[in-house]
């Protein structure tokens, strides 16, 4: 058994790396930076250990969900804010994968931000982001699970305006606080709410802020259906705006104005997935309401159509992938939503790689291009074989080709669908299964203007960029690079079939990692297997016969839907109706307006109003003042004179 | 001789003084009005003291050996009396040297 304390290094090793790159490094030592980095790999590479120590532990039963005691931290009469660790398979999983993406995407950086001033910078806010997402990890109460939640978001928010001399990324990294922001709201509420059901929780002696203990009051029947429901529903609302799921998703597009491995490790791996951990973490409250179910499943399939069309005609290579995640998430969250809890997961622990691995390879493609736009790239598979490789075991898993990750996850959530008996499940098959073609279209256009053909002269062409010296160096990255590429590469091969193998392995059983969950695992259905590989075949097929080489389809097929894809390219007009309708017309005109109305007349009118009282007050009273000291005798005389007067008449 | 006609001395001259305080003009005036009720409380203390003192009283014993409370009192009064007139009349000096008047009335810089 792994001592508690030991789970507590996990958490606090990262975020000691934090501590002593702020404090100690970056004010006295900044000329020293690369042992920042050295730092946090080493840091990461601990809390990488210590997780598979707990991973192995789960796994040998050593440790189970009540193992660690927690730690009283705030007592409110009868509520208890304590302060511990859950213990269970899901912390265990998630914690493997945020520590082992985290330390590829750090030992990359070391590459790929080498020429950055703010090196140490970096590292330290990396530091932090991945302290954090273990804290969420690991909380045991929404409290505690709340702050690690914000200071995730921080850490986001520090890190897309990394570059905060851009004015681009520094609005991007407000409107992804402030939109995440509304999302936090919704998740605060259902805390308030949970709290204000405390004597319900007391009366059963349950804690109303411990998370195992709310799952299992929503499974019992101890909370009303009504209050499950609106918690479920406020909770929800915190993971769609931290996973970007409709209507909260547009912030993500634009958080791509970070360091690509920002975007890789936040904004595709881990944070974003953190809402799926959310929903998955209170999964048995979820599942004891049809509607907050129904609910999950509706925004996620729409997220995941939606997102996916408009990641069809980008041409910037990240934004692609940005809406691609936004996609996958939509597909995890309809999983959560028809009850499949551990396909959700399983499609998290794959994505988690490819996904990571394709931002990674992106960021390789702009090594050495100098730019994003697809427009201008072309032809790099000869000049860059280890990224084109990687990435296109990436692309192939991230549209679910057999027999990699993203195939077996996919295809668990497919055949959930398909065999599912709520009402909404065929809908939400079908529109998966779109949303299936559309990824597989838009990741080989990806490949197709990215590696195949000509160089178009990277960012010497972009016109966008304006560099006076553009640094386009046609090869392949450094080791440092490529070998986190490898190595995701590799976990986005071998990780779906050996993790949640359909038959028993030689040491591996049957659907380990869903049985792992306490979860159903589902019999592997040939008839959606193969459906769901056509279908990507045909968006392959689409993409090559578009942008492949030679185009067999020209470019004519642009001025033909040019309509829809003047839609899309807008992203649905979806930022100017936010833009114009929310943030001028609701927050300026009405709620800026009636605040600033109020501020003006009401506060002001007080503060003025007490001013004229006292000034007119003393208007009155100033003439009595006469500067005759024998008046004032005369008044101090008979004030004295009355007093001893009331006094003898009222003895 | 008892309380009594002490008391009435007393009142008698601090109302005498009072009055010349208040509507005297002429500051010396003034300052020996103040004197005067200065004066009227003294005759009171002594009187009170000889009269009315508690600890002889409750035990009955001769009047004559007093505690001497307010005698003493008095003493302090004359003492600070004497020092108030000197200030007080250092004061009116420098205002008269500044503008030769003595009127407490022409003294009214502190109006609003």
């Amino acid at each position: 058994m792994i001592p508690e304390n030991v789970v507590w290094l996990i958490l606090l090793s990262p975020f000691l790396s934090f501590a002593v790159i702020s404090i100690v490094i970056r004010p006295f030592f900044n000329q020293f930076r690369n042992v920042s980095s050295h730092l946090t790999i080493a840091s990461i590479s601990i809390s990488l250990f210590l997780s598979i120590w707990f991973l192995i532990s789960v796994i040998n039963n050593d440790v189970s969900i009540d193992s660690y005691q927690s730690q009283s931290w705030i007592s409110l009469g009868i509520l208890e804010i304590s302060i511990g660790i859950i213990s269970d398979s899901l912390t265990a999983i998630m914690l493997i994968v945020v520590t082992s993406v985290s330390l590829m995407v750090q030992i990359y950086s070391t590459s790929y931000m080498e020429n950055d001033s703010g090196y140490s910078r970096y590292f330290a806010y990396m530091s932090l982001f991945t302290a954090s997402m273990i804290g969420l990890i690991m909380a045991s109460n929404v409290v505690q699970l709340y702050a690690f939640w914000e200071l995730v978001g921080l850490s986001s928010y520090l890190l897309i305006g990394f570059w905060y001399h851009k004015p681009s990324a520094a609005a991007a990294a407000k409107k992804a606080f402030i939109i995440t922001r509304f999302g936090d709201f919704g998740l605060l509420l259902a805390i308030l709410y949970l709290f204000s059901n405390g004597e319900t929780f007391a009366a059963n002696g349950l804690n109303s802020l411990d998370i195992s203990d709310i799952n299992l009051a929503a499974k019992t029947g101890i909370l009303a259906s009504g209050v499950v429901t609106w918690v479920a529903i406020g909770i929800f609302a915190g993971a769609i705006g931290k996973s970007g799921q409709f209507p909260l998703h547009t912030w993500l597009p634009d958080a791509m104005e970070g360091p690509t491995p920002v975007s890789a490790l936040i904004h595709a791996a881990t944070m974003v997935a953190a809402g799926v951990f959310l929903v998955a973490r209170f999964f048995d409250l979820f599942h004891s309401s049809e509607a907050a179910m129904t609910t999950v499943a509706v925004t996620g399939v729409f997220t995941a159509l939606f997102a996916a069309s408009m990641g069809l005609v980008m041409t910037d290579i990240k934004r692609v992938l940005a809406y691609s995640t936004i996609s996958q998430l939509g597909y995890m969250m309809l999983a959560l939503g028809i009850g499949a809890y551990g396909p959700a997961i399983f499609h998290l622990f794959t994505h988690a790689f490819f996904k990571a691995l394709l931002f990674l390879g992106s960021g390789s493609v702009n090594h050495a291009t100098g730019t994003f736009d697809m427009r201008y790239m072309g032809g790099l598979r000869k000049s860059m074989p280890w990224t084109y490789s990687t990435f296109l075991i990436g692309a192939l898993s991230l549209s679910g080709i057999f027999p990699l990750a993203g195939f077996w996850s996919k295809d668990e959530i497919l055949t959930h669908a398909w065999s599912s008996s709520m009402n909404i499940s065929t809908i939400v098959y079908i529109f998966a299964l779109l949303a299936v073609f559309m990824t597989a279209f838009y990741m080989f256009r990806v490949i197709f203007m990215t590696f195949e053909g000509d160089f178009k002269g990277g960012a010497q062409s972009d016109p966008s960029l304006n560099l006076i010296n553009p640094d386009v160096h046609l090869q392949e990255s450094p080791k440092a690079m490529v070998v986190p590429l490898l190595v995701l590469g590799l976990m986005s091969i071998i990780g779906g079939f050996l993790v949640n193998p359909p038959v028993n392995l030689v040491v591996i059983p049957e659907h380990w990692l869903s049985h792992f969950l306490h979860a159903d695992s589902i019999k592997f259905n040939f008839v959606v297997a193969i459906l769901s590989s056509l279908i990507a075949g045909a968006g392959i097929l689409l993409a090559y016969l578009i942008y492949g080489q030679p185009k067999l389809i020209s470019h004519s097929v642009y001025r033909i839907t040019n309509p829809i894809h003047r839609v899309l390219i807008n992203k649905y007009f979806l930022d100017e109706f936010y833009e114009s309708f929310i943030t001028t017309r609701v927050i300026y005109n009405s709620i800026a307006k009636s605040i600033d109305w109020a501020d003006r007349l009401v506060i002001d009118g007080i503060v003025r109003q007490i001013g004229l009282v006292s000034r007119n007050l003393g208007k009155i009273i100033a003439p009595i003042q006469t500067g005759q000291s024998q008046g004032y005798g005369l008044i101090l005389s008979l004030g004295t004179i009355l007093i001893i007067v009331i006094y003898i008449l009222f003895k | 001789m008892n309380l009594e006609n002490f008391l009435i001395v007393s009142a008698a001259i601090f109302a005498i003084g009072l009055y010349g305080t208040i509507s005297k003009r002429n500051v010396i005036t003034v300052l020996m009005s103040i004197e005067l009720m200065l004066n009227a409380v003294n005759i009171a203390a002594v009187a009170f003291s000889r009269y009315l003192d508690p600890s002889l009283i409750s035990q009955g014993t001769d009047v004559t050996r007093s505690a001497l409370t307010g005698q003493i009192f008095s003493l302090f009064i004359v003492t600070v009396a004497a020092a108030e007139i000197a200030l007080g009349v250092a004061i009116i000096i420098t205002v008269y040297r500044s503008r030769e008047t003595v009127f407490i009335t022409d003294v009214n810089q502190m109006r609003h």
